[in-house]
């Protein structure tokens, strides 16, 4: 068995009774990496040299007595949160040779809990997609059968943690880009309540919309991960200033009088037969534990995606506006003027969905169509944040599947935005009303993943790894690992 | 509401993004086929409903008037493409 | 250049800028200090690096508050940054925060007194937002350079009606503007420093007509002469254009102090399309009434208030109120000396007079020369006194000027003082009347100008220390007796 197997807590008392190195975990990470990445491609850049020798320094300081459960462990990290001194290009060329200044918020709070950055993992350039297939890098493979997608955009920090070739990662979620890519490589990803974790350094996508949070093989490393990035920042101002509770304390297995809503939009047509199986089969299970379910709706569930690519590729479109070639990134070699320097570095950095987006926002909020598409989105957004406060009014959690399918064949759906927009549709309503939710693997259709989601009220995590822990720990969906480890 | 290839140069124009003749044809359709699918929002009565920017009732988010240190110089450079005596170096704003 | 044409009525709205002058930019820490080295007072923040957030100066909020009080207008409780989207090497995010919807104050008001009329002109919006950083063409305009110490400045925009009438009355609008700000201690307001900027909008109309002509904005107006001047200018070229049957193009145009002339700013881009929406990084503001109340008590007492109290417990002519009350400078200047001389108008006179032909004539502020209140005070008290004469004053004032030095002081060192002895200035005039018997015979037949000539003359032998109240009265009284 692999070291990055062992449970948590154990792995924590080999290090503190010296029977392991920090050094000897980091290795079991690169040797995983050199044999599973020609097949997985996960990584974009490694940060081999500087994570071996921190290891060597942290083995001979030795374990400190006021040491955490995640010291030592290696991490990788989504190559849109930035990192000082370790290339973060968010999937780019625009920014392939882009060296951050700072760090990103969650980035110093692993620092503060030691754990070993192994490097930076591949996604949909700046986060835009569901399949990896935009990283204008290469496509990561799902670990599972590498003809199909890994999901994304967090595709290369799930593909990674599936394929053993880390112990844990973070990934971005702004319409399902963490939960989905978890789903499809069978692992547990989780979205914390916007303004829960730090949005400082994660390169912006939709900012109204982000969240960091992290993708594990397991619920309760998804609640240590958590627990260590979560918190107020003061620098941003969208983050929440609330009492981060003990999020491993949550995990009692008590779920008795637990009330499920299960939205009937979530279960409906576009939802794969076999997909929706396994879904009711993990209700039965929560039923077992003393839960009780009942169909609810969320009304306004169909205009969610409409909603979402309105907002998110307005704010993108801003965002993604500093990329100008001025300050940093890759300026174009042919420039005769500035209005040309501005025209060819874009053209020249951003690929395809990048730029669909970029002209769907600029679009939205061009003269004479901001009240018809942003101001009418922000509106809907009212109504489905509505339906989610109505429906928690009564039930704990509302639970249904993370995607309609499992991961599809590379090359499927890329030449059809709108079909590929479709897969967020059980995820995208959940960042549009800033609520929590994982998904935990579920069962295994035709090989693939299937994703359970557990959505919960605001700043409900505990609640949601609860439920997460309790279906998992009387399950063994989770154990299913794509390669014999 | 249809968009135009015209629309599309426009756009793309104001986003600062050269388009091949190919890129326009693609988008200005792939463009359209979102934008109609959107037009489902129009059968919401949104006339009394408050947009929402943000999810959290967050308000007067300041910090106090202190200063913090600056980066140093080589920091701000580090990523210039181009620069001189300390500045960032672009060809004339204006032709 | 004078308006040639009157059979236009001119409509003019201005856009100002004025720099906050907190310690710390808007959205980061980085100091707002003028003049350091290129570039070093950046952050990721202010160079808008991916990932970046932009937190509020609490600071810059309350000075926009304060100003937009000071301007009677009216604070919106519920206001909002939104993004303004344009592509720009001095702007780092290629997008300004700044405010659209809900800006901090609205529906303000000021009073401007133009040859003794008063008129009350409207302040549509006052908005915060961020300062850009600065531009320097280099190889022959081939390329530019960008230094972003000054990007993240806060910056108040106050937008007046288009309520003024005339390039005076735009004049004394600015100069009204820039007291205000000046008293309420929130900026350096320096035009040459630029930490007060001003574009106007121009357009003519015929006389009776309703609605707005065509306008023309004005850009690169310097100095507050030169806002005037561009604006004598501009619509004297919009005149001409009407009526030689053409007509004005709407267009930014950039006023050329040294040519003097106003240069259309010629540009390939097409229309500007800012595509305003709230910004998501930042969370509304709910400036409160209790707030409001908090600053609005911190505001001082403001110029059109000073000036009333100066007509009214002093007896100073609107006109000297208005110029002293111009400047937060003149006027404590001017409160100052009174804790050294209960004569009012004497101070006003010798500030209007002396020291205002001194500044204006080297081109001086008040902090350039070194009198201060106390010397012209307690100099006022020595003319009282009868210690110099009011032309002795005048030297002593003029040392004050250059060496600070109190009146007493440079009288004592330089011997300027009074001879008030009559038995010296007998002597004196004795020898004058001696010295000029035609004069003399002159008064003596009674022409009475031929004292002055001889009053002059005993100053001009005392080196002007005789009293001449004193000299007068003896140079009669020898007279007589001859």
């Amino acid at each position: 068995m692999s070291l990055l197997s062992i449970p948590i807590h154990e792995l924590h008392n080999q290090l503190v009774t010296k029977q392991l190195k920090v050094g000897e975990l980091l290795d079991e990470s690169y040797k995983a990496i050199a044999a599973r990445e020609q097949s997985v491609k996960a990584f974009i850049t490694l940060n081999e040299d500087a994570a071996r020798a921190q290891a060597v320094e942290m083995d001979a300081t030795g374990v400190p007595s006021d040491a955490g459960l995640l010291y030592g462990l290696p991490i990788g990290i989504k190559d849109n949160i930035v990192t000082q001194g370790l290339l973060t290009t968010c999937a780019s060329q625009f920014l392939a040779n882009y060296q951050p200044v700072f760090d990103a918020t969650v980035v110093k709070k692993l620092k503060m809990v030691q754990t070993v950055t192994v490097g930076k993992l591949n996604m949909d350039e700046f986060a835009m997609g569901g399949s990896n297939e935009n990283s204008s890098y290469f496509a990561t493979r799902n670990p599972w059968n590498t003809e199909h997608v890994p999901g994304g955009s967090s595709g290369g920090s799930a593909a990674a943690v599936a394929a053993g070739e880390v112990y844990f990662s973070l990934g971005s979620d702004t319409g399902g880009s963490i939960r989905q890519p978890a789903a499809y490589c069978g692992i547990v990803g989780l979205k914390p309540t916007y303004g829960l974790v730090s949005r400082f350094g994660l390169v912006a996508f939709a900012s109204s919309l982000d969240q960091i949070g992290p993708l594990t093989k397991n619920v309760e490393d998804a609640a240590h991960l958590l627990q260590a990035i979560a918190g107020y920042d003061q620098h941003d101002s969208t983050s929440a200033n609330v009492q981060i509770p003990d999020y491993a304390s949550a995990l009692t297995g008590d779920i008795k009088g637990l009330r499920i809503a299960v939205p009937k939009e979530y279960l409906g047509a576009g939802i794969d037969p076999q997909v929706k199986e396994k879904v009711l089969a993990a209700l039965k299970v929560l039923e077992g534990l003393g839960a009780t379910w009942e169909e609810v709706s969320l009304p306004h569930s169909e205009y969610a995606v409409a909603t979402y690519y309105l907002l998110a590729s307005s704010e993108a479109s801003s965002n993604l506006a500093r990329f100008d070639g001025v300050r940093y990134g890759v300026r174009t070699t042919s420039a005769n003027n500035l209005l040309e320097l501005y025209h060819k570095s874009r053209s020249e950095g951003f690929g395809p969905e990048v730029k669909r987006r970029i002209m769907l926002g600029t679009y939205a909020l061009s003269s004479g169509y901001y009240d018809a598409y942003y101001l009418k989105a922000q509106q809907v957004r009212t109504l489905i944040k509505q339906d989610f406060d109505e429906v928690f009014k009564t039930y704990d959690v509302i639970i249904g599947p993370t995607a309609p399918t499992t991961a599809f064949k590379i090359g499927e759906q890329v030449n059809d935005p709108l079909k590929m927009y479709l897969n967020d549709i059980c995820t995208i309503p959940v960042n549009l009303a800033g609520v929590p939710a994982i998904s935990v693997p579920c069962g295994l259709v035709d090989g693939l993943p299937v994703g359970l989601q557990i959505i919960g009220n605001t700043f409900a995590e505990s609640t949601v790894l609860r439920v997460a822990h309790a279906f998992e720990q009387h399950t063994d969906h989770h154990k299913a690992r794509p390669f014999s480890s | 509401m249809s968009i135009t290839l015209k629309d599309v140069e426009h756009v793309a124009k104001l986003a600062r993004l050269d388009l091949s003749a190919d890129e326009k044809t693609l988008f200005t359709d792939q463009l359209n086929a979102i934008l109609k699918y959107a037009e489902q929002l129009n059968a919401l009565d949104t006339s009394n409903v408050a947009p929402t920017t943000h999810v959290l009732p967050l308000v007067n988010v300041m910090r106090d008037d202190l200063p913090h240190e600056s980066l140093p110089v080589d920091q701000v450079m580090l990523n210039a493409p181009d620069e001189e005596e300390g500045h960032f170096k672009v060809p004339a704003v204006i032709e | 250049m004078a308006i040639t044409q009157t059979d236009y009525e001119t409509v003019i709205g201005l856009e100002v800028h004025v720099e906050l002058h907190t310690k710390t930019k808007i959205f980061c820490g980085c100091s707002t200090s003028f003049g350091a080295a290129p570039n070093s007072n950046t952050c990721p923040v202010c160079l808008g690096h991916p990932g970046v957030l932009p937190v509020l100066n609490r600071q810059a909020v309350e000075y926009a508050m304060k100003a937009a009080l000071a301007l009677n207008c009216k604070i919106n409780e519920d206001s909002i940054f939104a993004r303004k989207n344009y592509f720009y090497p001095d702007s780092p995010k290629a997008y300004q925060i700044s405010q659209y919807e809900r800006p901090i104050g609205e529906f303000g008001w000021i009073d401007i007194e133009v040859n003794g009329e008063q008129k009350r002109i409207g302040i549509t919006r006052l908005h915060l937002e961020e300062d850009a950083g600065k531009l320097t063409h280099v190889e022959g305009g081939a390329a530019s350079l960008v230094d972003f110490n000054r990007v993240g400045t806060p910056l108040i925009e106050i937008v007046s009606e288009p309520d003024l009438r005339s390039p005076e009355e735009a004049r004394a609008y600015l100069e009204k503007l820039k007291a205000i700000m000046q008293y309420c201690d929130v900026s350096d307001v320096k035009m040459e420093q630029g930490s007060l900027r001003c574009d106007a909008n121009i357009s003519l109309r015929p006389f009776g007509q309703k609605e707005l002509g065509t306008k023309a904005e004005l850009k690169n107006m310097n100095s507050f002469r030169g806002v005037q001047r561009g604006i004598e200018y501009e619509q004297w070229r919009q005149a001409d254009v009407l009526d030689s049957g053409g007509k004005v193009v709407q267009e930014t145009r950039r006023w050329d102090e040294a040519q003097a002339k106003t240069f259309s700013m010629r540009s390939k881009e097409e229309a500007h399309d800012y595509r305003y929406f709230p910004d998501p990084d930042l969370v509304r503001m709910n400036l409160d009434s209790a707030w409001q109340e908090r600053v609005r008590s911190s505001i001082p007492e403001l110029p059109d208030e000073r000036k009333q109290r100066y007509t009214e417990q002093y007896g100073l002519s609107s006109y000297d109120a208005e110029v002293i009350t111009a400047s937060l400078a003149l006027a404590d200047f001017f409160e100052n000396s009174l804790s050294y001389t209960s004569d009012a108008k004497a101070v006003a006179n010798w500030m209007m007079g002396d020291l205002l032909a001194y500044l204006n004539a080297n081109n001086l502020e008040l902090s350039g020369v070194k009198v201060t209140s106390q010397g012209l005070g307690e100099m006022i008290g020595l003319i009282e006194k009868g210690t110099i004469s009011g032309k002795i004053a005048k030297t002593v004032f003029r040392e004050m000027l250059e060496s600070g030095n109190l009146p007493q002081a440079i009288v004592e060192e330089q011997g300027l003082v009074q001879i008030s002895d009559e038995g010296a200035i007998r002597a004196i005039v004795q020898n004058v009347l001696d010295a000029n018997p035609g004069p003399v015979a002159d008064v003596k037949g009674g022409n009475p100008k031929a004292i002055g000539f001889l009053v002059g003359q005993v100053m001009k032998e005392s080196k002007g220390k005789a009293n001449p109240g004193l000299a007068n009265k003896l140079i009669a009284e020898l007279i007589e007796k001859m």
